[in-house]
């Protein structure tokens, strides 16, 4: 009897995420529908001046794209919880918290990375001048996988509960405001013209924290709410 | 077993808790309200007008001890969902969630004072201070803990996944404390203190430490009296609690 | 009743000990006590609501019993040494519908690894499902599905079989399967707890029976060791 190496239980666990979202790749579209929607919202109610546009643009982006991934959060760990594998996952002989930090890297990779792939794209609809577009990408690059891995471990506090949507929000986003001040920031200050590199280092020294503890804590946040 | 786990598992155990907290809870209330008393009548009457911001400047007396009991709570919630998580303690456990909507009701008072100093001073009722901003997030905190807790229909599982967020919320607030600050100097926001750094007249000193006191006492009478609560209710099965309400109705007979 | 034996027994692979578990401090087992030894099956009998399922998510780690202890071969138990020898197989199946059989089975095998001699596919036809290894889980009946979690479970590298209702939903033949596939562990030297409200039963042999009865009634019986 052999209890197979963790390696291979973690590629086992991105192999089948990975599946999965392929078998619903339709879906893989529709953070970035609404992203675009919620992009599309602010020239409707504010007006199409470009110069004002121009001077929100970064924020904006950052906001939608942030409330796309606060909706994306929800398929995190809900599928796993109804049909019974999370149970598996707990039970595997490996580190929960590798496994789970597997999954959210999976759940970045299929929903936060095509949403930066579209981030200039969407900064362009509101004008956003040509060079701030690099900082911003790179913001996100540092920004977004700080949000999946503080959302994962809310969700995990939450994934017992039909309808947890608001209370989800409710629960992430005061976590999630340093993250928008520092990158929404750092374009805001390239835009200006003042130094941006700080906001940036900020942003990546609390994103290798994040990639330490918050598997960790997702794991607690699982046993709590699976006992 | 060495003396100080006996002294905590004895003062732990509900039913010990329960009657100790019932003798404190209105001496806490009693010595509260007279220290809130004296505290504001020496802010509001004893001491001198603000040569800068008139009569305004004395929400202070109320707006600061709020604003430092909201944190206090926050602390002092995050330290009982600690030993709560770590030790599996009951009594922890409601007394973290008992100072949940307490700390969130210091917060609300801490904003609304805030703003309705503001309006004579900035002539708006809202800006984007950083202090102002940093206790919108804690309140937001304080609701989602709150939030979590009601959700959950276990109540003990409630409560450690409230008190683990709570600690997520600790690590947490120095780190917004830091962003708000930093974007506030990006934006050039307001720089109009409600308190200045150490230009406090000392008549202005005592009455508001004197606050901070009352505040202080009257939170843990709060607290404890919510905690017999959540006591009687998570052990509602349990004989001692079975006993004291049996006596609670003889008395009423 | 609890500490009914002083000792741990040193043979027992899993030995529950004064084992009680109240949820929102009403009791929902317990206590209770009993031993699993090697080649061994046991059934949990008992009606509905009387914590079968709950028994066996405290024994397989996933809830902490509220008093009493748990033993795997004589030690105290902890979640670490218990998941490399324990497969629970519970009323969600942990299947995923828009993965094929073998797929599902192929993710088990990294996950908890496979016994010796044993393939998704060889676990599959064990399991009367011969064939059906490229089929999308979504399209197979609820008895069928019962079996691919049953090839789950026969493929895992472990001694301890807890297996919630593991008869519900099949046919005649699915219960003699599960009967001749429990009679085989246990011949290999595993053992199982599993659990049946009564309407069907391990029926080769003379199972150990642990009764449990709703605690109003206030008979709780440990099976006899």
């Amino acid at each position: 009897m052999r209890p197979g190496s963790t390696s291979s239980a973690c590629a086992a666990v991105i192999r089948r995420d990975l599946t999965l979202i392929w078998r619903r790749r339709g879906d893989a579209l529709n953070p970035i529908l609404f992203a675009l929607m919620v992009i599309a919202l602010f020239p409707l109610a504010l007006g199409p001046e470009p110069e004002q546009l121009r001077r929100i643009a970064a924020g904006v982006v950052f906001v939608a794209l942030l409330l796309a991934g606060l909706l994306a959060l929800d398929t995190l760990f809900r599928s796993d919880y109804e049909d019974g594998s999370l149970e598996q996952l707990v039970l595997s002989p490996h580190p929960l918290s590798l496994l789970l930090g597997c999954k959210v890297a999976v759940h970045w990779l299929t929903t936060a990375l095509p949403l930066i792939a579209v981030a200039p794209l969407l900064g362009e609809l509101l004008h956003l001048p040509g060079d701030v577009r690099g900082v911003l990408v790179l913001a996100l690059l540092l920004a977004t996988p700080l949000l999946s891995l503080i959302g994962a471990v809310c969700v995990a506090l939450t994934v017992g509960m039909h309808r947890s949507g608001m209370l989800l929000a409710l629960l992430v986003l005061p976590l999630y405001v340093p993250v928008l001040i520092f990158g929404a920031g750092a374009c805001n200050a390239a835009q200006t013209g003042l130094p941006f590199l700080a906001p940036l280092l900020w942003l990546a020294a609390a994103l290798v924290l994040a990639l330490v503890l918050a598997p960790l804590a997702c794991a607690a946040a699982l046993r709590i709410s699976l006992s | 077993m060495n003396a100080l786990t006996l002294w905590f598992h004895k003062t732990g155990s509900p039913p010990t808790f329960y009657r100790i907290a019932g003798v404190l809870v209105p001496w806490c209330y009693g010595i509260g309200l007279v220290l809130g008393l004296v505290g504001l009548y020496g802010g509001l009457v004893a001491a001198p007008r603000d040569y800068q911001q008139g009569d305004a400047y004395r929400i202070i007396f109320v707006h600061v001890p709020c604003a430092w009991m909201g944190l206090f709570a926050y602390f002092f919630m995050a330290a009982n969902a600690f030993v709560a998580l770590v030790w599996r303690i009951k009594l922890s456990e409601i007394l973290a969630m008992a100072s949940a909507p307490i700390g969130a009701a210091f917060t609300f008072i801490t904003l609304v004072t805030g703003s309705l100093w503001g309006k004579p001073m900035w002539g708006t009722w809202w800006t984007w201070d950083a202090r102002l901003t940093s206790e919108l997030v804690l309140l937001f905190l304080y609701l989602g803990v709150m939030g979590l807790y009601a959700a959950i229909e276990d109540r003990r599982q409630a409560a450690r996944a409230a008190g683990f967020l709570a600690l997520i919320g600790i690590v947490n607030l120095p780190i917004v404390h830091f962003s708000v600050n930093w974007w506030n100097t990006l934006h050039q926001g307001s720089t109009v203190r409600l308190i200045g750094p150490s230009k406090i007249d000392p008549a202005m000193i005592w009455p508001l430490l004197t606050m901070a006191l009352a505040t202080h006492v009257w939170f843990f009478g709060s607290v404890l009296a919510r905690t017999r609560t959540g006591l009687l209710e998570l052990d509602a099965g349990k004989d001692w609690v079975r006993r004291i309400a049996l006596a609670e109705g003889a008395r009423r007979d | 009743m609890p500490h009914s034996h002083d000792s741990p027994d040193r043979r027992a692979l899993l030995e529950g000990r004064g084992l009680a578990f109240s949820r929102n401090d009403e009791p929902v087992f317990g206590p209770l006590d009993f031993a699993l030894h090697e080649g061994e099956v046991v059934l949990v009998e008992g009606d509905n609501g009387a914590g079968k399922s709950t028994l066996l998510r405290v024994l397989s780690g996933l809830l902490a019993p509220t008093s009493g202890e748990i033993r795997l071969r004589g030690e105290p138990l902890t979640l670490a040494r218990l998941s490399p020898q324990v497969a629970l197989l519970s009323h969600q199946t942990g299947l995923k519908h828009e993965l094929t059989a073998f797929e599902n089975l192929r993710f088990a095998a990294g996950l908890q690894g496979q016994r010796k001699g044993i393939s998704p596919l060889s676990a599959l036809a064990g399991v009367g499902l011969d064939g059906y290894d490229d089929v999308p889980v979504r399209r197979l009946s609820a008895g069928q599905k019962k079996r691919v979690a049953l090839a789950r479970v026969l493929m895992a590298p472990v001694a301890l079989w807890l297996l919630d209702e593991p008869y519900a939903n099949l046919d005649h033949d699915g219960i003699q399967l599960v009967n001749r596939l429990l009679e085989r562990h246990a011949h290999d030297g595993g053992a199982a707890l599993i659990t049946s409200h009564g309407a069907y039963a391990y029926t080769s042999g003379t199972p150990r029976r642990i009764r449990l009865n709703r605690l109003f009634e206030d008979a709780v019986e440990g099976a006899v060791a």
